[in-house]
């Protein structure tokens, strides 16, 4: 019993011979396959590095571009030479020359001994597939592709369009359902023969060779057609990214290629000599039984695609400018606005600040300067009170003093003495808080003692500037939330409003949880998910479950109990 | 965009690469190494003007972040600056006596030799004084960025200019040849940058920082630009409009997501407040071979003579990339 590898290389070939040396040295027969665009002297000099090694062979060339037929060919014309070359072969490995062996290999070989009908292959049916780019999922298999994706993305996808439209429909060959999975896997020598050999294979090349991305779905599809029994799932580490390339790892992942248990991992930086150095020479490096279990890897990556699609809430920076709707939280917290009360209440600042502990401000647009608290002149993210400075972005000032204090809630004033510039961008974001009383802004006049006829003035001016803001409280599309009292009103009985202005801010929740509510047991959970995978169904939904429970430990001992003294 | 505004585009980024042709002739080369420029090599492109102390550090950083070689422009120096240039085995330089400001700031010039060396290379154009940090520049080198931006058909970098200055006056603490100018300005402002569109040429417009707080705090609109594009996989068609700030076509400008997302960005950390700015400041205010008639250098001298001291509270001290992407002052996109 032996595992063959069919390796694909296309670039980095020094690397590809380092690692087809080492799946030699373990007894591995290595058949390679160099792409056609690889020019001739390179292909030789890379030929003759390897002829020192008996096992290694060379299969013909094909032209192999991302998407097309040619790495399918390839595939076929490696594995067959594998199988009739090497008879003691049982299992083939399809891997590239990008791919590194974290585990020994001799472990490979005893993974799969031990099962020694199962094929190793991610195989989905079309619809439960999340990782489609382009939104082509089924119709991969019904349309037809004559322009490049690549080099052509214009034509490819009017003609998609265009196909679309009028309706046309290829017919998928009878006794085949279209699956679709990672390119990398790894067959029984029965299965693949059986692929190779089907008398129906013309049928199905033609077919596939006019399917868009057909190294994704010819074998994942045939398995499905001979397989005893399939496990859907790829011994390869290979996470993709939201545009469907490969993630790439380099030496820092070091480490967590080492935990991951995995038994190959792709793609690696052709540079990262770290890596190969660490993989290819010290072979007791990890020496464990366990299934692979990318779960460290995975979240690492898929934070990775959450972070380039959605972002950091309320952060406005050089790669992140999200238009209007598009910022997944206008600003990065919650923060309050009072207009009024300041005006009402003579010490309403220090009052607030100890009724809530958050960072109460003065009038942070007001006309002299803004009115940080404890009346800094500068405050976090070396934020300056300039008027002008502020007044030249207001929404930028604002969104950046949120940002700078993420993790304490801010308070301030605003009042129709202040610029307004602000009011539609807090009237929509769901993070503020409004509270207003109508009218305050009378109090100060009030109580100054000015002329008369000045006071008419202003009064009037306020009046109105209040009003327009009330109007945009009073739209339709407010997200803040909002209260607003007449000052009349207010006064009649202050503490009951206060109260609940202040019961919002605080949140605290009456007790800490004693107790959770019975979860159900999840033991085999893992292996459920990956049945429904082994049945084409691919459930993504639920984010990475190891197969098995990770509760057994490496060696097989049970954990050791921690001690609570 | 309109066929019209991609016309006008068009016609202006013709009238660069004509410009920049033109202004060849004004260089003379004083060392020309470019035949040893291989494919796939990453290049940097600089001009300087009496930078002798900084040059050694300067050279010594990039090297070691995995640049391949050099072209410098030398703008008419006089501190034996092109001596030293002319006898590092991996720089090309050029020398011209011409106007800095005629040339749109170097920028023609440094366009002229993008044109004919760097076509098809990954092209680094940043200034002595400014050093570039991209994420996990600690553990990979350059080319692995490069190799990856390539892989995602990616062909500009956004790396937003950070300015770094000393706590306490800027001329305290004397700068050597060869010392690591992070050791003496290694503080920033972490949170005051305005943001704003520019339509036309679609690329954002950052103001903000240590020099918009003390230098322009009463004219914040003639603040500095802050944003730049400086890492281009480039193509001789390509073309810098005004520094580095934004380029043509338009398309390389789109280094930010409108659509939530965060891409992946870097940071160019300014060390210009070192103890050799204020003497510099001076001479450029009289050479005024600097932008809007070196209004900024103006504003420099005034307040420089009362208080050269750019350190706040709450200024920030530099640690490394990550505390950058913390604060949100660039990321890692979907780099990981």
């Amino acid at each position: 019993m032996s595992v063959g590898i069919v390796m694909l290389v296309h670039t980095a070939l020094g690397r590809a011979e380092q690692v087809a040396r080492h799946w030699h040295a373990a007894g591995c027969p290595v058949v390679i396959h160099v792409d056609a665009s690889v020019p001739v002297k390179t292909h030789d000099a890379f030929a003759s590095a390897l002829s020192d090694l008996p096992d290694v062979t060379f299969c013909r060339r094909y032209r192999c571009e991302w998407g097309t037929w040619g790495i399918v060919a390839a595939t076929q014309d490696a594995s067959q030479l594998m199988l009739s070359r090497f008879p003691e072969v049982t299992h083939v490995y399809l891997a590239s020359g990008s791919c590194l062996p974290l585990r020994p290999v001799q472990e490979l070989i005893d993974y799969l001994k031990a099962r020694p009908r199962t094929d190793f292959i991610e195989s989905a049916t079309t619809a439960d597939v999340p990782w489609t780019v382009g939104g082509l999922d089924h119709e991969r298999f019904t349309l037809r592709f004559p322009f490049s994706w690549r080099k052509h993305r214009y034509l490819f996808d009017k003609y998609v369009e265009f196909q679309r439209k009028v309706g046309f429909k290829r017919r998928i060959p009878e006794g085949i359902v279209p699956h679709m999975g990672s390119q990398w896997w790894c067959l029984t020598r029965r299965t693949l023969s059986a692929i190779l050999q089907d008398p129906r294979r013309p049928v199905y090349d033609r077919y596939f060779k006019r399917v868009w991305i057909p190294d994704e779905c010819y074998f994942q599809t045939l398995a499905r057609k001979y397989a005893i029994n399939i496990e859907s799932r790829s011994l390869t580490l290979s996470k993709f990214d939201f545009q469907g390339k490969p993630h790439i790892f380099y030496d820092d992942h070091l480490q967590l290629l080492r935990r991951s248990d995995c038994f190959v991992a792709r793609k690696i930086w052709a540079h990262a000599d770290r890596l190969y150095q660490a993989f290819l020479t010290d072979s007791e490096g990890a020496m464990s039984r366990t299934e692979p279990n990318p779960g460290k890897i995975d979240r690492i990556f898929s934070k990775a695609v959450e972070r380039r699609t959605r972002g950091r809430p309320g952060l406005y920076m050089q790669s992140r400018f999200p238009n209007e709707g598009w910022e997944n939280g206008k600003t990065a917290g919650q923060y309050s606005v009072f207009q009024g009360f300041a005006e009402l209440f003579e010490n309403f600042e220090p009052w607030l600040t100890r009724a809530t502990g958050t960072r109460v401000h003065g009038h942070l647009f007001a006309p002299e300067r803004a009115e940080f608290a404890d009346r800094q002149t500068v405050v976090s993210g070396a934020l300056s009170d300039s008027p002008v400075l502020r007044d030249y972005n207001p929404k930028s000032f604002l969104g950046n003093l949120i940002w700078n204090t993420r993790g304490e809630r801010q308070c301030f004033s605003l009042g129709p003495r202040d610029n307004q510039a602000i009011n539609w961008d807090i009237a929509k974001d769901p993070n503020a808080q409004i509270s207003v009383i109508s009218g305050a802004w009378a109090v100060p006049l009030f109580q100054s003692n000015r002329d008369f006829a000045d006071i008419r003035k202003e009064a009037a001016l306020l009046q109105k500037i209040e009003s327009d803001f009330l109007d945009v409280l009073h739209s339709p599309y407010v997200k803040a939330r909002i209260r607003i009292w007449t000052m009349a009103e207010f006064i009649e009985s202050p503490m009951e409003p206060l109260q609940t202005i202040i019961d919002e801010i605080t949140q605290k929740s009456a007790r800490r949880l004693s107790e959770a509510p019975h979860m159900a047991d999840l033991s085999g959970f893992g292996q459920f998910l990956q049945n429904l995978k082994n049945q084409g169904m691919h459930p993504h939904l639920m984010g990475d479950f190891p197969v098995t429970q990770d509760t057994t430990p490496r060696d097989g001992r049970p954990p050791k109990p921690y001690l609570v003294r | 965009m309109g066929a019209w505004q991609s016309y006008r585009l068009r016609l202006k980024r013709r009238r660069f690469l004509i410009r920049c042709i033109r202004k060849r002739r004004e260089l003379r080369p004083v060392t020309n190494r470019t035949k040893r420029i291989k494919p796939g090599d990453i290049l940097l492109f600089s001009t300087q003007r009496n930078e002798a102390v900084r040059l050694p550090y300067f050279l010594k950083y990039y090297r070691d972040m995995g640049v391949n070689h050099f072209l410098i422009v030398d703008n008419d120096s006089t501190d034996g600056s092109v001596d030293y240039l002319a006898e590092q085995s991996d720089v090309s330089l050029w020398t011209t006596p011409r106007s800095y400001k005629r040339s749109r700031f170097g920028v023609d010039w440094l366009n002229w030799l993008q044109m004919r060396y760097a076509h098809g290379h990954w092209s680094l154009v940043v200034d002595p004084d400014e050093f570039f940090v991209y994420p996990f520049c600690d553990t990979r080198p350059l080319r692995a960025l490069t190799d990856w931006l390539d892989a995602s058909s990616i062909k500009s970098l956004s790396a937003m200019l950070l300015d770094m200055y000393p706590k306490g006056r800027i001329d305290a603490q004397p700068y050597k040849a060869g010392q690591d100018p992070l050791e003496i300005a290694n503080w920033f402002d972490s949170g005051n940058y305005t943001i704003q569109k520019n339509n036309f040429f679609g690329n954002l417009w950052i103001q903000g920082g240590p020099r918009s707080r003390v230098f322009f705090k009463d004219m914040p609109e003639r603040a500095p630009a802050l944003n730049k594009v400086p890492l281009v996989k480039w193509d001789r068609r390509y073309a810098y409009v005004s520094s580095t700030h934004m380029l043509l076509p338009r398309g390389l400008n789109q280094v930010y997501d409108e659509w939530g997302g965060e891409k992946a960005s870097g940071a160019l950390l300014h060390t210009k407040f070192l103890d050799t700015f204020t003497v510099k400041a001076m001479e450029e205010l009289k050479r005024k071979q600097h932008y809007a008639a070196s209004v900024e250098y103006q504003a420099y001298a005034t307040h420089l003579k009362q208080d050269p001291d750019l350190w706040c509270k709450w200024s920030e001290k530099y640690i490394n990339w990550r505390q950058l992407e913390i604060l949100g002052l660039m990321s890692k996109g979907n780099w990981a």
